[in-house]
């Protein structure tokens, strides 16, 4: 019991993370009818502005007065200590803070930047597109998914870096005594369980954005018809736009919260790409909830394969069993688990 | 329905023009002359491509060597395969590579059970790649449009794990599979401790080459390559013959209207399943003479960015042109190599004329896109290709042919097929 609990557990980050790349994915396919290969990049982008975020933030300078000895004319830069300027301007205390809480504070960073970043990939490349055959839509966002991966390896290296969770959340929650097992049995880090939470805002969040607001009203209708929409005045693109950014965003987000858990390197948005879109083809192409729904039982699905148990029976299965589950998926319901008609089907 | 009925007449039934009629080798003129083009372009590729004399400034843009030479023809093969399923049928397949892969691993071991002969590896390759092929597209093809791009790139990546992981035993895992001296052969392995085993043709070895001197030019003229190049042109032989047949035909069908061909009562299914089935089995081909070549295998082959190469190279030749796919082959893995052999010294030594600022400068601007920025440069090239050239060099090479001479019309089926590609767009 308490296995299944902790495989559960283990399968709801990287089930967050798909489900928030999919949904983001969906968003896209549903407005404006493109096959974004891209998005997995803007996940990436996202952890990367985190990474950015912090060294801004640890930007500092070397006090002149304090802390430098010199010796006979030689100065010794091991004893001049970097002040961060945000240590300077707040004060040791909160400056400090600041500098710990980076991640989450990168947020707020990202937002602009990605909702940027996708109005501009959206104005300037995708909205060509729109009439073009999908092989062709699926070819140049996977050309533009390589110029970004490839881009932010000239700028920041091929090698992953560290981006630490704030220290009030390292460190791991004991489910197992909260709930009646052995202690220590259901061992669970705490920013997993911060980036559950997160992931379940946003969508949350985005669910709440499409269906309880005007403007919400006007895309999901959009989306339903869109030439109807466009009869009655309403200028349909531009809000497409917006919602290209808010699905950046979105991807942006998963990809600032993630970093802790995975350090960022510039080929994550990739390896996350080719799972998220069998996510959304489980799901359903075109379906909202479905995006969701599927990226959690697809996490929650590799995290039981994970088990020694599992993998003693039938070695690898870890590697393929979300490929195994698409292809049965595609197979027996070729809508995917919550698909609607005619989307999607030539 | 009169108008259904005679629409459907002029898909059904060949066009008059391109049913092959006699001819050369049962090809057309026009066809026969590409097939001729492409031979003496095989024959003399070490020729064309080392137009600069070794040791010279300009050598490294020398492209005449057996190994690089291997590549373009191989991957031509490559390309050639891959544009029958995407180029007739409009099927965009995203796990080519894995046939690739798997042709490599079939005929490594062939060369390590078997025999050092490269023919039964090169078969085994082919029956292996077309039996994968078949298991793969047979489920695949239940779905078309991206469903299909998605359901092979899962086939694909799940064939790459597979063979990083668990499969180890077979595929060598992460270090791969070499050719060794204690591989226990049927035929021919009694090689002394030490000695290298090397891919051979019936005493021929693969590496072997002749170097010819004509004052400063070395051109290189290398086995190996020669017997790829006449795998190629049977290949690309064969292409033709598929491409101008009634078989060809029900493909283009496929692609322009699935529903009309339901309505006259044909079933596209075996016909995609056939094509896909024949260009595994060129991707077959070509893991096999990549493997007859360097004698070595690796999952890495199989990465869905090498899937996405062969894609590339299509698009960027012209798909569903004939010549297209090998030119795209070739001007990829040419800009591959010298693109990725360029350093900043290099790049420092082109622009020494000009004043140091200005020179720094270019050389700033330059050095991302070269050396181990070669990637960049592919995804730009990419995203260009499909932007400004969906239709590929032949589209823009019959487009400048246009410009040049206004008062013949351009006819030929390259054009055909790159205004067909544009009223799809439409």
């Amino acid at each position: 019991m308490d296995a299944i609990i902790l495989q559960i557990l283990n399968g709801l980050d990287k089930g967050s993370a798909y489900a928030l790349i999919a949904l983001g994915l969906t968003l896209i396919f549903g407005t404006l009818g493109v096959v974004n290969f891209a998005h997995g990049a803007l996940f990436m982008l996202g952890a990367f502005c985190a990474v950015t975020f912090s060294s801004l933030l640890s930007f500092g300078f070397v006090p002149e007065d304090a802390g430098s000895t010199s010796v006979g004319g030689f100065s010794f830069g091991a004893l001049q200590r970097e002040t961060p300027y945000v240590v300077h301007w707040f004060g040791e205390n909160a400056g400090n803070a600041i500098i710990d809480w980076a991640v989450p504070l990168s947020i707020l960073f990202a937002i602009p930047v990605m909702i940027a970043i996708g109005v501009i990939m959206e104005r300037g490349l995708i909205k060509h597109f729109y009439k073009r055959p999908h092989a062709d839509q699926i070819l140049v966002t996977f050309g533009l998914a390589i110029v970004l991966q490839e881009v932010i390896k000239y700028f920041y290296g091929a090698n992953p870096i560290p981006t630490p969770a704030p220290d009030a959340f390292v460190g791991s929650f004991d489910f197992g005594a909260m709930l009646g097992f052995d202690p220590g049995s259901i061992v669970y880090p705490y920013w997993r369980l911060v980036y559950f939470f997160f992931a379940a805002i946003i969508i949350a969040a985005v669910f709440a954005f499409l269906q309880f607001t005007t403007f919400g009203m006007v895309v999901r209708a959009g989306m339903a018809d869109r030439e109807t929409v466009t009869l009655l005045g309403i200028d349909i693109d531009k809000r497409f736009t917006i919602m290209f950014g808010l699905a950046a965003a979105v991807a942006g987000l998963a990809g600032v919260m993630y970093t802790p858990i995975n350090s960022p390197n510039y080929h994550m948005g990739m390896d996350f790409l080719v799972l998220s879109f069998v996510v959304v083809v489980v799901g359903g192409m075109g379906s909202l909830p479905g995006a969701v729904l599927a990226g959690f039982l697809l996490g929650i699905i590799e995290a039981f394969a994970s088990m020694t148990e599992v993998l003693d029976v039938l070695p690898g299965i870890n590697q393929i069993v979300i490929y195994l589950v698409a292809i049965i998926v595609l197979l027996t319901r070729p809508r995917g688990l919550m698909g609607r008609k005619g989307v999607m089907e030539e | 329905m009169t108008d259904q009925t005679q629409q459907t007449a002029t898909v059904t039934q060949p066009r008059p023009r391109t049913r092959s009629s006699g001819g050369i080798l049962g090809l057309t003129k026009k066809d026969f002359g590409l097939l001729v083009l492409v031979a003496i372009l095989t024959i003399f590729a070490p020729v064309i491509l080392n137009p600069f004399p070794a040791g010279s400034a300009m050598a490294q843009f020398n492209a005449g060597y057996p190994d690089l030479m291997q590549r373009f023809v191989i991957f031509g093969i490559f390309a050639i395969g891959f544009n029958i399923l995407f180029g007739l049928t409009g099927y965009l397949s995203f796990g080519h590579a894995a046939f690739l892969g798997v042709g490599s691993y079939a005929g490594i071991w062939s060369m390590k059970l078997l025999t050092l002969n490269v023919i039964p590896a090169i078969l085994v390759s082919v029956i292996v790649a077309g039996l994968f092929s078949l298991i793969v597209g047979f489920i695949s093809l239940r779905r078309s449009g991206i469903y299909f791009s998605i359901l092979t790139l899962a086939f694909a990546m799940m064939s790459y794990a597979l063979a990083y992981s668990v499969l180890t035993p077979i595929t060598g895992g992460e270090t791969g599979l070499q050719l060794r001296a204690s591989d226990p052969r049927i035929f021919g392995g009694e090689l002394m401790p030490g000695m290298t085993p090397r891919a051979t043709l019936f005493g021929m070895q693969m590496q072997d080459s002749t170097d010819l001197r004509f004052g400063a030019w070395t051109f290189t003229l290398n086995t190996g390559y020669y017997i790829a190049g006449i795998v190629l042109l049977v290949a690309f032989y064969l292409s033709i013959r598929i491409f101008r047949s009634p078989f060809g035909m029900m493909l283009r069908a496929v692609k322009s209207n699935q529903n009309r061909l339901n309505y006259t009562g044909l079933s596209p299914k075996p016909y995609t399943l056939a094509a896909f089935v024949i260009s595994g089995m060129y991707a077959g081909l070509a893991g096999g003479l990549l493997v007859a070549m360097d004698t070595q295998v690796g999952a890495e082959r199989m990465f869905w960015t090498a899937s996405g190469e062969v894609v590339l190279m299509t698009i960027l030749g012209g798909a569903g042109t004939l010549i297209g796919p090998i030119l795209g082959a070739g001007f990829i893995k040419y800009f591959e190599n010298i693109v990725s052999t360029i350093n900043k010294s290099t790049l420092e030594s082109w622009f020494a004329f000009m004043p140091d600022g200005l020179q720094d400068a270019f050389v700033a601007v330059i050095y991302p896109f070269v050396g181990k920025g070669w990637h960049l440069t592919l995804g730009l090239l990419f995203m260009l290709v499909v932007i400004f050239l969906p239709g590929g060099l032949v589209q823009g090479g019959s487009k400048l042919a246009t410009v040049f001479r206004r008062d013949r019309k351009g006819g030929g089926v390259e054009d055909d097929a790159a205004a067909q590609r544009q009223a799809r767009e439409e």
